[in-house]
């Protein structure tokens, strides 16, 4: 059938040629099908995620406590949010500290750890990586953390530090101002080793192995070159998901955040606009306020994405 | 389909001529112990949630808490029979309901997103790249505040108590999309998808036969986020009707028990999280297979 239409095209004028597989075979034999196989997905795209997303940017720009009508107050809740609210712009600079630090290092380690335990065979693989992805499995880990930071003697620190004589008082890990954001970094890195880092793996699955051997050919001496010149631009597409779900967990981080430290963190040291968010939204019922603040962390996030995407691009080759 | 044979082949007879620098054996040696040392250390928690689970009533109690178990026992488990029973709706409906559930919306949800992620990456048609950048957008608009929109949308079109509450939400969600989008135009060459076209092979088929393999490992690797996730899933809110519930929600009858239960809840979180760690090995075992396996079928 394929046959035949190509051969009837071949007889025609190259105009008509062109024209008629644009606008024909190319409408049945690709378009078509394609979007048949997109349709599924947009339809609930569209109805569960994008009818949500602009509803709730409506809402930003209401005062709504859930109960009573929306009632429309223009940017009123965008003037609060960054003339008179001290509290939100101590969550921005929270949310800002601890993403460009947790972002691009979860971003580092989840690739050299996939990097390295590629190299295995698949057995071994899959047992180094069930080990470093536990944290995820086990849903809330973090109270293995509030017992290691605990407070008092009996801390899992505490009590190490107080035998080698390091420290001779406990300390209050969790209610002390200056550790607070250091430890949510770690326990963030710990926990991190999910999403990003068996798409990496099995992004390294697939790095062809003509392209090593293409990459000897041309005179690559030693496995920084390898990494530099053959891993990491195949491994392209799968570092851009990697650093867009790094900006995700990182930006919107605060699970971890309210289960260590509470909320309001001593000294608001890890609040973060998530926090404050959740608290509006399900504590004082702020809803247009809550609503306000997540398109103000979204345009963060976009701009946050537009940036890795320029440094991203210096590898590509 | 010997075109298509025949690049499979090629890649396959490659594969024995590569020639790959190799690490000292120190080296060798320190990756190892770093790797397992880091990995123990990630494995603290489950580590905690197995010890405590066989802990006896008196050692749950314990001050300062002991991080492993001095006197197991199975206790917290062999008890678990008798809690159920008091249940108004018999366990084996629960468990039905999250096995069903969890299978069919996993395997239906990879099948959607990898279909659109194919399309979004290998179509022509106009205004792919403007869905593909909707997506990576939507992924980042936080959930939290697209509760209570998504809350009417769901009642409006009555899934409220519902099966349909577990299975149409989680189809929306844009991760395996971005993903398998990503896998497939990094990892599945146009040549491939020619030389089938040539063979005569519709979209479909191109899709089902030839994508599909290919990109075997990404599609292990979204059966496990997308396993974890449904099989954890607790409607809150979305579901009254008690035959309709699934098993993190029983979990949640038991935990509210408080401390004299805190051993079985323990018992019953470890039970839990065995369907996904078996998930998680068999996938991750076979995705290493892809590529030499890749073959086509005809």
């Amino acid at each position: 059938m394929f046959k035949n239409k190509d051969n009837q095209a071949a007889k025609m004028p190259a105009a008509s040629k062109k024209l008629s597989s644009f606008s024909r075979d190319k409408l049945l034999t690709e378009h078509i099908p394609m979007l048949t196989m997109l349709a599924p997905f947009l339809i609930f795209f569209f109805v569960f995620t994008i009818i949500p997303i602009f509803a709730s940017i409506a809402l930003s720009f209401t005062s709504y406590d859930m109960i009573s009508p929306a009632k429309f107050v223009w940017i009123e809740n965008y003037r609060r949010m960054i003339v008179e609210d001290t509290t939100f712009s101590v969550t921005v600079r929270n949310t800002l500290i601890f993403a460009i630090i947790a972002g691009p290092l979860g971003f580092l380690l989840s690739f050299v750890l996939a990097w390295f335990v590629n190299e295995f065979t698949p057995k071994v693989r899959a047992f180094l990586s069930f080990m470093f992805y536990a944290p995820s499995l086990v849903g809330n880990a973090y109270f293995i953390w509030k017992v290691a930071f605990s407070g008092d003697s009996y801390g899992y620190i505490n009590s190490f530090l107080l035998s080698l004589g390091i420290i001779t008082a406990p300390i209050v890990w969790l209610k002390t101002e200056g550790y607070l954001m250091t430890i949510v970094i770690i326990v963030q890195l710990w926990q991190s080793m999910g999403v990003s880092f068996l798409s990496n793996i099995s992004g390294l699955q697939n790095v062809s192995r003509d392209m090593y051997e293409a990459g000897a050919i041309d005179g690559i001496r030693n496995r920084w070159q390898e990494l530099r010149y053959i891993t990491l631009p195949a491994m392209q597409p799968m570092l851009l998901f990697s650093a867009v779900m790094q900006i995700q967990s990182s930006f919107s981080a605060s699970t971890l955040m309210i289960e260590l430290a509470g909320y309001p963190s001593k000294g608001n040291a890890v609040d973060t606009i998530v926090s404050l968010m959740t608290d509006m939204a399900t504590v004082r019922y702020e809803l247009g306020y809550a609503c306000a603040m997540s398109v103000v962390l979204f345009v963060m996030m976009v701009a946050a994405r537009l940036l890795v995407g320029k440094i991203l691009k210096i590898f590509e080759k | 389909m010997n075109r298509i044979k025949q690049y499979f082949e090629d890649k396959r007879g490659k594969k024995s001529a590569v020639k790959r620098y190799t690490r000292s054996k120190a080296g060798n040696f320190a990756l190892v112990f770093f790797l397992v040392a880091g990995g123990l250390f990630s494995m603290l928690p489950l580590i905690y949630c197995v010890s405590t689970s066989f802990k006896p009533l008196d050692e749950l109690l314990i001050f300062p808490p002991r991080f492993l178990v001095h006197r197991p026992t199975i206790g917290n488990y062999t008890i678990l029979p008798d809690l159920m029973a008091s249940l108004k709706v018999p366990l084996s409906r629960y468990v039905f309901n999250s096995v069903a559930i969890t299978l069919f919306t996993t395997f239906v949800y990879i099948l959607v997103a990898l279909m659109a992620a194919y399309a979004i990456s290998k179509g022509t048609f106009k205004g792919r790249n403007a869905i593909f950048w909707t997506v990576q957008f939507a992924l980042m608009f936080n959930a939290y505040t697209l509760a209570v929109p998504q809350y009417l949308i769901f009642s409006k079109l009555g899934l409220i108590d519902t099966y349909w509450i577990y299975i149409l939400p989680p189809m929306a969600s844009t991760m395996g999309v971005f993903l398998g989008k990503q896998y497939i135009e990094g990892y599945v060459p146009d040549a491939l998808l020619e030389a089938a076209k040539i063979d005569g092979a519709n979209q479909f088929k191109v899709f089902w036969s030839i994508v599909m393999p290919t990109i075997k490992p990404i599609w292990l690797t979204l059966l496990l986020f997308t396993f974890r996730d449904i099989w954890a899933m607790v409607p809150s809110g979305k579901i009254f009707s008690e035959e309709l519930k699934i098993l993190p929600q029983v979990v949640t009858q038991i935990t509210a028990g408080g401390t004299a239960r805190a051993g079985s809840a323990m018992a019953v979180t470890v039970i839990m999280m065995i369907p996904p760690i078996i998930v998680f090995l068999v996938s991750q075992s076979s995705v290493a297979e892809s590529m030499s396996s890749a073959g086509i079928k005809e």
